[in-house]
């Protein structure tokens, strides 16, 4: 019964986004305003249905209502309450129905902030944001529906999900993940909307913007939290594997980090306007094609659901509707739009130009590397496989530059700037960060890498060049307390978003050069010792979990006869799907993490155990953390909350403040 | 700028995307298992492993040959090979004689407690921690099956799980004709593969 309800109400909601889709557009049409003021009311409708199909499949699953398919296949009995909630989007067709939660989530949000928007516009926006949904609603009612019955077989018991979701980070990750995504769609759904009005102005670029860094900030912190856990979870010790779903998570995000700073230039300078529209329809379409890729099995990865041809082609389908739509749209009216602004070659015009090139750059290795097996192979020239080293070199290449650019781009005025005038910061900081880069490591490290110096010095770089660009910025003004407060959010939000890409950088630089990875065989009342730290194995305990039975090791590690931490780690075997994990032992630091996995048996009582030294590895995750901070100090400047005020009002605030 | 080469540039990304959908379609249609092997025709490059039950013994290539058989790869950690496990034990009980090759598994234990708990259905099995073999083979992603001729030829390479279905119409010819081509038994289902190839015509 409650299933029906949430199938019904399901397709209730694909009812009212076709209404979405239909009935605010033929307002525009006709110039009727009160068929353009249902856009509301239906996206509200059309988010409260998606809510309660979402609520009645999450009962399903806390009551452990087998006779739903999706949860007989992805839940059971022994799973802890929470997990069962975890497998409700563990599925493909949950996933769906959570996606579209978000998708209309963000929609009503939209509709509920947009009061102050011109009706026409608010009424296109909203119509686009309808039309996607009806896309997605078909897809879950015709190929992946969520409410699919065993009747008349129920089973008695489900299976159990996947070990490897059941975890915390599992809980929030596709959450956080599908925020980003999704939020893209409303970005995506200004441009589309401008490009029908046909008018690309400023105006346009001020209101997509909190939308986009929100949108940005989930994806952020999504795609650190999902590094985070390949990290402990997976129990190989990286943190980063250019695998096809990550690469489908990444080029959104690149693509998006283009799409906030060239929509700073839109906003402010009224240049790159069918540039920046382009990059919104790319961020959402990467979005989309990550989904695709993910969803319809095209590549095989090690994350891969079930696949199945009919759902990779109506995704497909929908993908060219969408995707080629809007660039036949953009073809059309972007090719009219004038621009008239000049700047010369040094100037932040340019500078953002440049992050735009290379950011694009990366997005398009990033999806070339993803796609090329396939397209290899479907030209028939063999199967072939991309990997780490091709994206570790790539990348390597794009972040000098790229870095650079972080680091001057914020010193450099709009339309020109003098070199003379930031001459001096620019080469001390430069001088700072090359000094610091080459000691730093020659210090504290037994070796001194060229890679290593190269990262800290690029990081260093940011930092310095972002201190000095402050202090140029309180140069004019008398009292320095009160100036800090008056770069405003939006400004500092910048600086932070900028150190914390320094951040990451270290991070990356010092693991990628500095950690040790050891495979040691220890039995019971051995020790092993690396980097100072002495590793003591004191004993094998054998757990019974709720739905496991483990082998647990007692680690007790010390430093210079010091105790640090007594660690554990687990080889768990989940009884239902008779699959072994690994739980590692980690012992967290500022500037480094011990982590023991235990492996197998040896005979004799010796176990294998692999150990590793991460210098540094918890700062890849805070700077992902410090750069969403970042985008969430830039939406709360006041300009954006700024109501019902005209353009030129706006033009007089925003002057001063930077990107 | 000209108009019409302004609108011209600005279909590009338009452009851009309707190849790249076209690529994606019919890669949605290629079959991932036919995946071509350029060791198709060809014999199994040499190697030296270690069983996966008694690290001192290792085999080598003359482990295959003699009759026909399959080279199953697999590991705990593919949860597909856990799905193909059943199928496996059934071949197995059907006088299938399998080589397992366990690929980059997390450890030895792990492989062995998963036969343990699963039931066993290869005849050798071959621990490849480092996925050398694998990598010569050009394994794509486990599970992965060969199938192997009695000279150690490799006459077909299945990418994916093997079930009912893939046995049945495309595997289970290949190898049985085999079998009849070494002088070797086959179920009496397959007895018309004899006939068929005398006539000239496969069923390929």
């Amino acid at each position: 019964m409650i299933a029906e309800i949430g199938h019904f109400s399901l397709v209730i909601a694909c009812a009212f986004s076709l209404l979405l889709t239909v009935v605010p557009l033929l307002g525009v049409a006709r110039r009727h305003g009160g068929q353009m003021a249902m856009a509301r009311p239906l996206t509200y409708g059309m988010f409260f249905f998606t809510l309660i199909s979402f609520i009645a499949l999450c009962w399903g699953f806390l009551v452990s209502d087998f006779s739903i398919l999706n949860v007989a296949q992805n839940s059971n009995t022994q799973l802890p309450a929470i997990y069962k909630l975890t497998a409700v989007w563990g599925s493909h067709e949950g996933s769906f129905l959570l996606w579209m939660l978000i998708q209309a989530g963000w929609a009503a949000a939209l509709a509920l902030f947009s009061k102050r928007l011109p009706l026409v516009f608010a009424a296109r926006v909203l119509a686009v944001m309808g039309m996607i949904g009806v896309g997605f609603y078909f897809f879950m009612l015709l190929t992946s529906n969520p409410f699919d019955r065993t009747i008349p077989l129920i089973p008695v018991d489900g299976h159990d999900l996947n070990p490897l979701l059941q975890d915390p980070g599992m809980i929030i990750h596709p959450p956080l993940l599908y925020m980003g995504y999704v939020g893209f769609s409303v970005a995506f759904a200004f441009a589309i909307a401008a490009l029908l009005g046909g008018r690309l102005d400023a105006s346009w670029a001020r209101w997509s913007r909190p939308w986009t860094i929100a949108a940005w900030i989930f994806l952020t912190v999504g795609i650190a939290l999902g590094s985070w856990w390949a990290y402990y979870e997976l129990g190989w010790g990286g943190w980063w594997f250019w695998d096809p779903v990550e690469n489908a998570s990444f080029m959104p995000w690149l693509a998006g980090t283009a799409l906030m700073h060239s929509l700073a230039v839109s906003e402010k300078r009224g240049s790159f306007k069918s540039w920046t529209v382009l990059l919104a329809i790319a961020a959402f379409s990467l979005s989309l094609l990550g989904t695709f890729l993910v969803r319809s099995g095209v590549l095989v990865s090690v994350h891969a659901f079930a696949t199945d041809p009919a759902r990779g082609t109506f995704l497909l389908g929908f993908l060219g509707v969408v995707i080629g739509g809007s660039l036949l749209l953009y073809a059309l009216r972007a090719s009219k739009v004038v621009s008239y602004s000049r700047y010369e070659l040094f100037s932040r015009e340019v500078m953002l130009l440049g992050n735009n090139v290379l950011l694009v750059v990366a997005t398009m290795v990033v999806l070339l590397g993803t796609l090329l097996p396939l397209v290899h192979q479907e030209l028939g020239l063999g199967s072939i496989s991309i990997g780490e080293p091709f994206f570790d070199q790539v990348f390597l290449w794009l972040t000098i530059p790229f870095a650079l650019m972080v680091g001057l781009g914020p010193l450099v005025r709009w339309r020109r700037q003098k070199w003379a005038d930031i001459q001096k910061s620019v080469l001390l900081a430069f001088a700072l960060a090359v000094l610091l880069g080459w000691a730093l490591p020659a210090i504290f490290a037994e070796r001194v890498s060229g890679l290593a110096v190269l990262g800290l010095l690029l990081a260093l770089w940011i930092v310095f060049a972002s201190v000095a660009e402050i202090k140029m910025r309180l140069a004019q003004r008398d009292n320095i307390l009160s100036s800090l407060v008056k770069l405003g959010p939006s400004h500092w939000g910048m600086v932070l978003g900028h150190l914390g890409f320094a951040v990451t950088l270290i991070g990356i630089t010092m693991v990628q050069n500095y950690e040790v990875e050891r495979d040691v065989r220890l039995s019971p009342g051995q020790s092993y010792s690396e980097h100072g730290y002495t590793f003591h194995f004191e004993e094998l305990r054998a757990i019974e979990g709720p739905n496991y039975h483990s082998d647990k090791a007692v680690i007790h590690i010390t430093r210079n006869e010091r105790d640090v931490e007594t660690l554990f780690t687990e080889k768990r075997f989940y009884n239902v799907r008779r699959q072994v994990m690994t739980q590692t032992g980690l012992q967290v630091g500022f500037f480094r993490d011990l982590y023991i996995a235990l492996g197998d048996e040896l005979g004799d009582g010796s176990y294998a155990f692999r150990i590793h030294y991460k210098p540094f590895v918890r700062w890849i995750w805070a700077g992902a953390l410090i750069m969403a901070l970042g985008g969430a100090l830039s939406i709360s400047d006041k300009r954006y909350r700024l109501k019902r005020q005209s353009a030129r009002v706006m033009g007089q605030t925003s002057k001063g403040t930077s990107v | 700028m000209n108009q019409k080469l302004k609108t011209l540039i600005f279909l590009l990304p338009l452009l851009a995307f309707i190849g790249l959908a076209g690529f994606l379609y019919s890669g949605l249609f290629s079959d991932p298992s036919k995946l071509e092997s350029v060791l198709v025709g060809r014999e199994v490059p040499p190697f030296e492993l270690p069983d996966l039950y008694n690290p001192d013994q290792t085999h080598d290539q003359s482990i295959l040959g003699g009759e026909p058989m399959l080279l199953n790869v697999w590991a705990t950690w593919c949860p597909t090979c856990y799905a193909e496990h059943t199928f496996l034990n059934t071949l197995r009980e059907e006088g299938v004689y399998i080589i397992g090759l366990n690929y980059k598994d997390d450890s030895r234990a792990a492989a062995v407690n998963w036969l343990q708990e699963l039931d066993d259905p290869y005849q050798i099995n071959l621990f490849d921690q480092t996925g050398m073999l694998a990598l010569d083979l050009g394994v794509y992603g486990a599970p992965e099956t060969y199938v192997i001729d009695a000279d150690g030829i490799i006459l077909h390479r299945h990418v994916g799980d093997m079930n009912q279905r893939v046995w049945q119409q495309t595997v289970a010819p290949i190898f049985y004709r085999a079998r009849l081509q070494a002088g070797l038994s086959v179920p009496d289902a397959y007895r018309h593969l004899a006939r068929d190839s005398e006539q000239g015509g496969g069923d390929e």
